[in-house]
């Protein structure tokens, strides 16, 4: 009976995985690349991941439709501050303009539930992390993760966790997340898409499949 | 009885005043020149002269709509701001709609249909600015626009538009070669059309391209005077 609760739950928790590294070079960020039905997964292409600039990503996750309604929306509206002002908005403005977008619509009829994690590289502050959650909390992070993972990979995180990690060595800390989840998460979530964005912009790594999902 | 009071009010001869003399403005304004190549589009506007203690790069007459769109206007550079930032968000909100770019067509039938508005609106007066529109379609075809403030618009092949446009269009019109392969042949006759009228030379030009794939570029100062001088020498060793 407990086992038939758990799988009931279960819908609603594969879509909320997405982990976030910061390291002094660059951000990672990953997200699993499937669809929740009942106990079967539909895996699928579906990127949840919004490139609003050239270098900042908006990882958003929540309520389906929800998600690529409000990320598209806030996308555009960077793309429309770099039209009329000739230069892009740093990842700190950006953040802040999603979060009062995000309060507003909360204080409406049409509230949008979504979970965000936005990373960027600023030229004079480097690389930065913004958490936001549906209730439009912001915060800047070393380290972030949404979702029932995040039980499990924030300690990793916190663990291993330095703020002078190399590039290499935040993809290893991220593959030591999935790893965890692989053994002790009750859903199987077989891939995962890869991004880093440093200086240059953003990068697309390969995507991370654990041994032993299918 | 003067017909050219109200917007609303037609002359007994069919005329609507009110857009002739927005017309007037825009042959007030400072020139601007648009040359469609086969793969690079070219404005280039003459650059008004600025006070000494003016820094002169606030006055930009260029101005960029998105990123395959960008144009350049003749006229009161107050109205063509509020076209300009309509422009930019209906990009936006087409992208965001269709999640694809707006074709230069489209973008320039937006800002015609804004402009006919204000010729029949009451209290209202029409833009005062005309302007060209260019760019390049996600299938790679490239377009030039020219809008005026009745609001009807054109394409073109190379056009120009504000002071002396008369001129510079009878010097395109000699000039102007089909399918012109060469980027630079392309920028030569738009920096050529522009010295027709524009005093003291390259420093007074500021030209822009775009080519397919690639987002607009503004040509520096050192540049413009480059292929000024190749133009220099070519018409010394005509003569």
């Amino acid at each position: 009976m407990g086992w038939i609760e758990i799988l009931d739950r279960a819908e609603v928790v594969t879509d909320k995985h997405h982990i976030r590294g910061s390291t002094g070079g660059g951000e990672i960020r990953r997200a699993p690349n499937l669809v929740p039905l009942r106990i079967t997964c539909l895996p699928n292409d579906q990127d949840k991941m919004f490139k609003l600039s050239d270098k900042i990503l908006l990882l958003c996750v929540g309520e389906a439709g929800d998600t690529v309604q409000f990320a598209e929306y806030i996308q555009k509206n960077i793309q429309l501050y770099k039209m009329r002002n000739g230069y892009e908005l740093s990842p700190k403005a950006a953040a802040n303009f999603t979060r009062k977008n995000l309060a507003d619509y909360l204080r409406s009829r049409t509230p949008y539930h979504v979970n965000l994690l936005l990373a960027g590289f600023d030229e004079t502050d480097g690389p930065g992390l913004y958490y936001m959650d549906h209730l439009s909390a912001l915060a800047k992070a070393p380290f972030a993760a949404h979702g029932y993972g995040a039980y499990l990979t924030l300690s990793i995180l916190d663990r291993y966790y330095r703020p002078d990690l190399t590039r290499d060595e935040a993809v290893d800390l991220l593959k030591k997340c999935i790893e965890e989840l692989n053994k002790r998460f009750i859903l199987n979530l077989p891939s995962f898409s890869v991004r880093l964005i440093d200086k240059e912009g953003i990068h697309d790594l390969e995507k991370l499949m654990p041994v032993g999902a299918k | 009885m003067s017909y050219d009071r109200a917007i609303t009010v037609f002359s007994p001869d069919g005329h609507l005043f009110q857009v002739d003399y927005a017309q007037e403005a825009v042959k007030k304004g400072s020139t601007a020149v648009g040359v469609r190549g086969k793969n690079v589009v070219v404005l280039g506007v003459e650059k008004k002269i600025v006070a000494k203690l003016q820094e002169d790069r606030t006055v930009r007459k260029i101005c960029s709509l998105d990123d395959n769109v960008f144009m350049a206007f003749a006229g009161l550079t107050a109205d063509a701001r509020i076209i300009v930032n309509r422009a930019r968000v209906e990009c936006q909100s087409h992208r965001l709609t269709v999640e694809d770019p707006a074709t230069v067509e489209y973008i320039t039938r937006y800002i015609s249909s804004i402009k006919q508005r204000y010729t029949q609106s009451n209290g209202r007066r029409p833009f005062g600015i005309s302007s060209l529109i260019v760019g390049f379609d996600f299938d790679g075809t490239p377009h030039l626009y020219q809008t005026d403030p009745s609001g009807t618009y054109h394409a073109w092949k190379a056009n120009a538009i504000g002071r002396s446009a008369k001129t510079v269009r009878e010097f395109l019109e000699k000039n102007y070669k089909e399918d012109m392969e060469s980027d630079t042949d392309t920028i030569k006759l738009a920096i050529r059309a522009l010295l027709e009228v524009v005093q003291s030379g390259g420093k007074n030009i500021e030209l822009a391209i775009m080519k397919r794939d690639e987002s607009m570029k503004m040509l520096a100062q050192e540049e413009i005077e480059e292929y000024v001088t190749a133009i220099e020498t070519e018409k010394q060793k005509k003569t």
